[in-house]
């Protein structure tokens, strides 16, 4: 049977815990989350705004250029203007990569705010705990406080399902989606 | 049954850009009575005050969602009949059932092609 360690057993580890939490607030500090905060984060999100824009001007310019080869298609003799018109589908179809790329950036954008809140509380709770570490208030992240917390509101189901697109290789296809449509809603 | 090309069609996205896409491609395919909402209040809004024979909406759009226009055109005495096709990024197969269980006619993951849309429109309406 092993024996509890003694006095001094104990105070060395609390030690060695007080050194650790007081280099961990050192290193935080060194890293100036204000201005993690402010220099980066509002940058990226501001260079995500700015591709979500170019790529939306551009996705315009596509299309206006489009709509003047379909009606100058749509002039030329019967038979004529098919593979015009088909070529022209498929740059309106491509063009959709515009709705894709605006909502993966949007994903991002909420990526980057979660980072900033929990940077904010781990900032908050080493700046409002003691020697050891022991925050004064329970935090979002400690999770839900009541048993309530576990009974999802219609907003926050239909939340969940808001996920966007997903990256190639984990999405359904059409057939897949097609498949569990025609399943009549039954899980797979 | 064939698909009267007259048919009011309303689709609803918060992205200019796939509403003129959307547009262009019904267009082609040869609808040319279509309106646009960019959310989901704005398209219920706009059913009550014209009969639409078919609802092609984006899920994912704020303030009010594709599902949550959805139920309520379902819950609508007036407007519950409508076809409805949800057009979106959200592939999930939790996405699907929901949307389903909700009264979805039918279903498109984006990105999509005009050849899908057709089909997925004909198997709502009827035979081009």
């Amino acid at each position: 049977m092993s024996a509890w360690p003694n006095d001094r057993g104990i105070y060395a580890q609390l030690r060695k815990l007080a050194d650790f939490i007081a280099k961990t607030r050192a290193e935080i500090g060194q890293l100036h989350p204000e201005d993690v905060k402010v220099e980066f984060i509002t940058k990226a999100t501001d260079e995500l705004d700015a591709i979500v824009e170019a790529t939306a001007s551009a996705t315009h310019r596509i299309m206006d250029a489009a709509d003047l080869i379909m009606d100058a298609a749509s002039k030329l003799p019967n038979g004529q203007s098919d593979q015009i018109m088909a070529s022209v589908t498929s740059i309106y179809e491509a063009c959709t990569f515009q709705d894709i790329t605006g909502q993966r950036v949007t994903k991002i954008v909420g990526m980057l705010k979660t980072i900033e809140e929990r940077l904010d509380r781990m900032v908050a709770a080493l700046a409002e705990s003691d020697v050891m570490g022991v925050p004064t208030a329970p935090t979002k992240l400690d999770g839900p406080s009541s048993d309530n917390a576990f009974i999802e509101s219609r907003e926050e189901s239909d939340a969940r399902l808001l996920n966007g697109p997903a990256l190639p290789g984990r999405a359904h296809s059409q057939a897949d989606i097609d498949a569990i449509f025609a399943d009549g809603g039954k899980r797979r | 049954m064939t698909v009267d090309m007259k048919t009011p069609v309303l689709i609803v996205d918060d992205y200019a850009t796939m509403l003129r896409i959307v547009r262009n491609l019904l267009k082609q395919i040869g609808f040319d009575n279509v309106d646009e909402a960019s959310d989901g209040g704005r398209a219920l809004q706009m059913m009550k005050l014209k009969k639409y024979g078919l609802v092609i909406s984006d899920w994912n759009m704020q303030p009010m969602t594709g599902i949550e226009l959805l139920r309520q055109v379902r819950a609508d005495s007036d407007l519950k009949t409508t076809p409805f096709i949800m057009v979106t990024a959200e592939s999930k197969t939790d996405n699907v059932i929901e949307a389903r269980n909700a009264g979805v006619s039918n279903y498109i993951v984006k990105p999509f092609s005009s050849e899908i849309l057709k089909g997925k429109i004909s198997s709502v309406l009827g035979a081009f």
